[in-house]
Formats: structure tokens, sequence, C-alpha cells
């Protein structure tokens, strides 16, 4: 029986908050805007849970990476079942070039240190929509990776992973340990409701620095400029399709 | 910048108009012209408090059963009330080394995320909670350096002096984001020891068999939006306290059935109420108004148009206020509860400023429940425990005097001479008299009530947006961040579903459209294609109750939705 699922949490601006550019162009407006728990993270602390209530699992640890804020993530993910927490501190400039290989390193360091067997985490984030921290780890870890996974099931010491591809739906068996990550159909989230708030209360949160992990934390990626996008100019209306194909030429698209 | 709205249009008809609704009595018009219709009335309210549960077949077997917890105070809302309650409290603990468990509810995601105000915050209450706030980072950063009042005509802009000891001089006080101060309290509630859990919306009173007040509990989760439990279903949570203190601001849904269930309003005036967009008064009487749309045509205003130019809008939001003051403030005790905040009502109206009398209800509604919970000979005749002695203190407080010195202000308005008359008014009786003048005005009676039929009164024609001064409704919504769990029953929920078409389309055109500032009331034509029915886009919702004051049937009931959903404010 597996012993340990690490599961990665994200905080990141909530789905309904229009974002705004900020004036220096060097980012979106973050401070005071409402953040919540990245949408596809959520199922993956669903399927870690709902792998404990199985008994297929022994513990469910929530991991996340930045300032004391993301705190509050990992609560939401103690409140929704997992056991205890741990925040990897990152702040000010680090935390504005944390990516996907930051994030990975950090996460097979600690997937080593903890003893896991399984890694969960979200396909992509909903702000950067990288969708590359996952398949990083499994490549750091040499583990297999089940991505997109819509569906997921322990046979022993193998999973059985169901992943959500262009054509269809794939089957593919791997070993344990692996890296999963989860996709929109793989569950539905449970609420964090009050009284599991309550209790999470008191769930430990242990803090460890990326350095005690042995991470270097430097980005090989510089952001140059964030802009909105382009306003969307006017349609022109035209009444047949001669005008059409007339319009399309001196557009000099045809 | 004060715009009276009867000045912009036909100033002597909407006079005389006044005047008429001035005179007749605060009664709801019978006028039912029920239309017969073959076609059934749409189901469009799922909601438990309107549809039963207990009788409900897809509800069999479901567990009930709720976790229930303890504390000594649980306080509804965390706005400017309920965090200066809560902090007072914590300070008297911590001062006389008592152990007081507090908890704050709130139904935003997080606190200040539904605070909405202009706002022009006077610190006197502030002085007295936390006075070395300026150490500790309060965003009080921008003092008031000038004040401009006038009239606008449709063209024209006709400045007034304020002189020095009228309600609307602000020396002394600062523009402030309200929601980044309400953050702040929130953070010192915090490290005062205050559980403060945002994202939960409280959404029931509890009673004891005495018919106390035992606290609350929080909404339910996991219910479709045809009321039936989803796979996720789970119940709230029962907080129970000695005493539960309502800070939910204005027009709140808990409040209201505390009214009826104590008889709270017995022998004050109803409350009213103005929108906040800022500011057009509820108390309008032409059904085809929108307030929305007056906000966006006052920007067009020459002596407007000036301080918007080269702007870009950045956030939108609209919240209801309460223009009642000193003569619609209920009772504000009850066995096991407290009104605190501007659920009650403390705005001064001239003033336009309710925060730090919101704040100062909070305190001393703390002040009193702290002596009487370490009181220890106390003895209730009820499980819950009454505070009559807020009320008191209250009434021999700062708050009471200044709305009792303002309080003929805004009635004086309803009079024939409209606007020109409650100036000469306020000159008079309140700067010269300060208010000490020994009769009490009226007021017109309930918002609800004033809307005349539609075809009384002519449409409005409102001029396009621009896009770059004036927007259309729904860009501005999105702005709101407004966003609710669209699977679950609609949160507005109607006690009648074929009120809105047999009634407030027949006899009043539907004003819900119009006075909903999210656009959450859309009338459609039925797919069958005679007629119309009501379509509730409740995800729109920025919780800003004006539905709730305004039907002119008072079908509407604002419930809380599931806890978390509602406006994402930054610093409104």
């Amino acid at each position: 029986m597996a012993a340990r699922v690490l599961v990665g949490v994200k905080r990141v601006i909530d789905y309904a908050v229009k974002i705004r550019v900020k004036p220096d162009n060097t980012g979106v407006v973050t401070d005071g805007v409402k953040h919540s728990m990245n949408p596809f993270c959520e199922i993956a602390v669903e399927e870690a849970v709902r792998l404990k209530e199985k008994k297929l699992v022994k513990e469910v640890v929530a991991v996340s990476c930045g300032p004391q804020q993301v705190q509050e993530t990992i609560r939401t993910a103690l409140a929704m079942g997992a056991d205890r927490g741990i925040h990897v501190e990152v702040s000010g400039k680090d935390y504005d070039t944390l990516g996907p290989l930051q994030v990975s390193k950090i996460l097979a360091a600690l997937a080593k240190k903890e003893e896991a067997s399984l890694v969960i985490l979200g396909k992509q984030a909903i702000d950067d929509d990288c969708n590359q921290t996952g398949q990083m780890t499994a490549a750091l870890l040499d583990w297999p990776q089940g991505t997109f996974a819509s569906e997921v099931t322990i046979d022993g010491d193998k999973i059985k992973v169901i992943r959500e591809i262009d054509g269809g739906l794939e089957t593919i068996k791997i070993n344990m340990p692996a890296v999963v990550t989860a996709d929109l159909r793989l569950n539905t989230p449970r609420y964090a409701t009050l009284p599991n708030i309550m209790k999470a209360k008191k769930k430990k949160i242990a803090s460890v620095k990326p350095g005690e992990l042995g991470v270097d934390l430097t980005s090989r990626l510089e952001v140059l400029r964030v802009e909105e996008p382009a306003q969307r100019q006017a349609g022109v209306k035209v009444e047949t399709v001669e005008d059409l194909v007339g319009k399309l030429k001196e557009a000099g698209r045809i | 910048l004060l715009m009276p709205l009867r000045v912009v249009q036909k100033p002597a008809h909407r006079c005389i108009r006044a005047l008429k609704a001035v005179q007749t009595e605060h009664v709801v018009p019978q006028v039912y012209t029920r239309r017969s219709s073959s076609a059934p009335v749409p189901r469009i309210t799922s909601h438990y408090t309107i549809c039963p549960r207990d009788k409900d077949p897809r509800w069999e077997g479901v567990e009930m059963e709720r976790f229930a917890d303890e504390a000594d105070v649980v306080i509804v809302g965390g706005g400017p009330a309920g965090l200066s309650a809560a902090i007072r409290l914590k300070q008297l603990a911590n001062q006389h080394e008592k152990e007081l468990r507090v908890c704050v509810v709130e139904k935003a995601s997080q606190i200040g995320a539904h605070t909405l105000s202009g706002a022009c915050l006077e610190p006197s209450a502030l002085n007295e909670l936390i006075p070395d706030w300026k150490d500790r980072g309060a965003p009080l950063n921008t003092k008031v350096t000038e004040d401009r009042f006038a009239i606008l005509t449709e063209k024209y802009r006709i400045p007034v002096p304020i002189l020095p000891g009228l309600p609307m001089n602000n020396h002394g006080n600062y523009i402030v984001r309200l929601g980044h101060f309400v953050r702040w309290l929130g953070e010192q509630a915090e490290e005062l020891g205050v559980e403060l859990y945002p994202g939960y919306a409280a959404s029931e009173v509890l009673f004891h068999e005495d018919g106390s007040v035992k606290g609350i509990a929080t909404n339910d989760v996991g219910i479709a939006k045809d009321g039936s439990p989803k796979d996720i279903f789970e119940r709230g949570m029962e907080l129970h306290a000695k005493v539960t203190v309502f800070g939910e601001g204005c027009h709140g849904h808990l409040a209201k059935q505390l009214y009826k269930h104590f008889n709270l309003r017995e022998g004050c005036e109803p409350q009213t109420y103005a929108i906040g967009l800022k500011e057009v008064g509820l108390d309008y009487t032409n059904p085809y108004l929108s307030p929305f749309r007056e906000f966006q045509r006052w920007k067009h205003h020459p002596s407007v148009v000036p301080t918007l130019e080269g702007g870009s809008r950045i956030a939108y939001g609209a919240r209801a206020l309460n223009e009642g003051g000193f003569q619609s403030v209920p009772k504000l005790t009850f066995p096991g509860g407290a009104l605190i905040g501007c659920s009650p009502g403390f705005m001064n109206v001239p003033k336009i400023k309710g925060t730090h009398t919101a704040m100062k209800s909070g305190m001393l509604a703390a002040e009193a429940i702290f002596s009487k919970l370490t009181d220890e000979n106390l003895q209730s005749d009820t499980a819950g425990i009454h505070v009559p002695s807020y009320e008191e203190s209250l009434k021999n407080s700062w708050v009471w005097k200044e709305l009792r010195s303002v309080r003929n202000i805004r009635p004086s308005f309803h009079n024939y001479f409209g606007l020109y008359g409650g100036m000469v008014y306020t000159g008079i009786f309140y700067w010269i008299l300060r208010g000490k003048e020994p009769w009490t005005l009226k007021h017109a009676g309930l918002d609800a009530a004033q809307l005349k039929p539609a075809k009384e009164c002519t449409p409005i024609e409102y001029p396009k947006p621009d896009g770059k001064i004036s927007f259309d409704l729904l860009s501005s919504v999105a702005l709101s961040g407004t966003n609710h769990e669209h699977d679950q029953p609609p949160h507005l929920t109607l006690k009648d579903d074929s009120v809105p078409v047999a009634q407030n389309l027949a006899v009043y055109d539907g004003p819900e459209q119009r006075f909903c500032p999210a656009g959450v009331y859309e009338f459609v034509p039925l797919e069958s294609g005679e007629g119309m029915r009501l379509q509730i886009n409740a995800q729109n919702c920025v919780h800003c109750k004006t539905c709730d004051i305004k039907d002119p049937s008072q079908n509407i009931n604002w419930v809380v939705p599931e806890g978390s959903g509602g406006p994402a404010y930054n610093g409104m």
C-alpha cells in the first residue's frame, strides 16, 4: 500500500476577477486582489483525499511555494482532508520569477525527503497556463508520469491512468512511484466547510526554505513586458459575397 | 457634489409630484390585474427558504444533522461595525485578563471584498478604538483639503458655500478606500485573537426554546439550481453564542427576519434608502428610472466631465445605504442578540457618513456585552442573554446627539419647494439652531411604496454610453469581479413566482430590470411566444440589496448565497 502522497497547491488570482496590468507593464496587479486555490489543484487535493478515504494511501501532504499568504491555500487543502502541510518560503524577487522549473526542483527534493510514492498536481495553473511542472517533476525524479488524468486507479504497485488527449482517451499503466496531473473531469472537489476549517487550524504546517532543500531558484527567464490584449477592432458587415471578396482583396488577404 | 435628482428633470412637475407622494400614505397599491394566462408560471424560486425540504422527496434520507460549536460572542458581518465590536471585546478581555471566544463570520471570501463606500472617514470612532492607528499603519493617508458643494442644473453649476458648522464640512476627515481600511481592521482583530471566518455566510438565526437567540447557522453547500442535493452536499455549521451581534450592513437579510420576529420596528419609521453609485435616492416615483443610467448621465454634466476625462474605468460596484437616520432606528437589542452598524442604520445623511457611527455602535455594543458577560451575579431569564444597556449607552453617546441634530434635514426636502425648501430649512434650523427644534419631521414611507404605476409616468430616454466616461451595464458588472457558483438555487428568492409578471411588469413595467445595478433581472419572452417571464441572472448579483428594498410588491427576498460568492472589490 502506498504510504504517502504529495499534493502541490498553487495560490492564484481568482478566476472570476478581472485582471489589470500594472501601469509600468511589469506584471499584473495582485495587491488586495482576491486569490484562491488553482482549480486544478483543488481537483488534485480531492483525488488524494479520496485515495486516503479508500485506504489506498496513508497520508496526504499539501505543499505550496510562496510568501506568507500561501498558508491560507494550504489551510484550505487541510480543510479538504490533507493531513499536514509544507510551506516552502519564497518571497520578493524570487517569488516574482518563480516558475515551473524551480517549483519542480522543489517538489522533486520534497518527494525524496518525504519518501512519497505519489505526487499529484493540477495539470496547469490558471495564471501562467504553463502545464510544465508535473512533467518536469517526473523527469527530475526519473519517475513515470500520467498527465491530464481523468481517472486514476491504484492497482497494487501500479497505477492505471486514463488520460484526456486530443484524439479521445488513452489508458496507460505506470509503475509507482509516479507523478499524476489532474484534468478537469477527474472529480468534483468537495467544499472546505467551516468545521473542517476550524479543525484544520490544529493541523501542522511546516516551513522550509528552498536552500535547505538544495534548490537554486535562479530563473533562466526574464519577463520583459506585460500588456493587455489588443483592443478588438469593430467588424464590418457586407451585403453580398462579391462585397466580401472585394473587401478581402482590399485587405490583401487574398 | 450633491446632485438632487429632482432638479435635473422638470423641477416644477417633480416638486408637485413629491408633494403628492408625501400625501399618499404608505400603502402598497392593491391594483392587481391578474393576467389570465393559460400558460403556467415558469418556476423560478427553488431556494429552501421558500420551498421547504422536509416534504421534498429528493431530500429523503439526506443527513441534516449539523455540527455545532460554542463561542462567547458571535458577530455576523466583518465590516467596520462588526470588526470594531470584535476588537473592542478582545481589548476589554485582554485588559481584564478574561478569556473570551469571539468569532466573526463574513460572507465575502476575504475581509473587505464586499465593502463599498465613497469614502470620507471621520476618524472620531477610530481615535477612540485604536488611538495609535497611524503607527499601526492604518490606510488613512489622504486628508481632505477642500470641499465643494453645488447644485447642478441641466448644463450649469450653482456653487453653494459650505459654512463651517454645516454637516457637509469635511475638515479633519480622510478620503479612504474603505475596503482597505476594513482589511486593516481585520488584521488588527486577528492580532488580538479574534477568530475571523471569511467565506462563510450566516444564513439562519437559531433560537432557544424560550425564544431567545441561540446563535447562527452557516449556509449549506452543494445544492443544485433546482433545489436538489448534489453529491458534494454538506450542511452548514451551527455557531452558538451567549450573545449574537448582527452587523450585516444596510438592509441585512437576517436583520429583516429579526425585525419581524421580535417586532423591533414598532414605534420607529420604516427605513428609507439610497443606492450608492453615488447617490440616487431610492424614494423615486418613476418606475422608468434606472439609477445606473442616471449615474452615467450625471458623469457627462459639464462640471463633472473635466475631472473624469482621460481616466479609465477600473472598478465598479453598488450598495444600498440607509438614509432614514434618527427616525428609522429600530429597537437594538433582543434576548440573545443586538444590532449594530448600518443594519439598524446610523448614517448621518447630510454628512453622508455612516462609518464612524457604525464603528462606535459596535464599540458600545462590545462594552455593554462585556460587562454583562463578566458580571459574576449574572441572572438571565433567557438562555440567550439580553443586553439592553447597549441601547441605553448608544442613546447617551455622541452618535445619538449627532443623529438627532440632523434628523429633520432630509425630511425637510419633502415639501412643496423641494430642494430649495430643504436648503432654507437646513440653513435656519441646523446651521443656526443646531437641530434643537422640538418637532421631528416624518419620512415619506417605505421606498417600495413610492413607485407610481407606469402608465402615470413617462419613460426616460437615456443617452447611449460613450465608452469613455459613461459605460454600459454589463461591462461594468464584470469589473466588480462578482461571481457565484452557478449551480445553486438563485439567492434572489420570490415569495410568489407569478408576481413579477402579473404585478411588477403589468403595473410598473418591471422596475427591477432598471433598478438592479448588476443586470440580474430580465424580462424575456416566453419560449411559447405569448407573454413574458422573469429571468434571474443570480450570478451577476453584487449584493447591494436594492431589489429587496425597492420591489413594489415586496415579493423579492434576498437571502445569502453560498459563502464567498459575490463581488471581489479591492479597496472600494
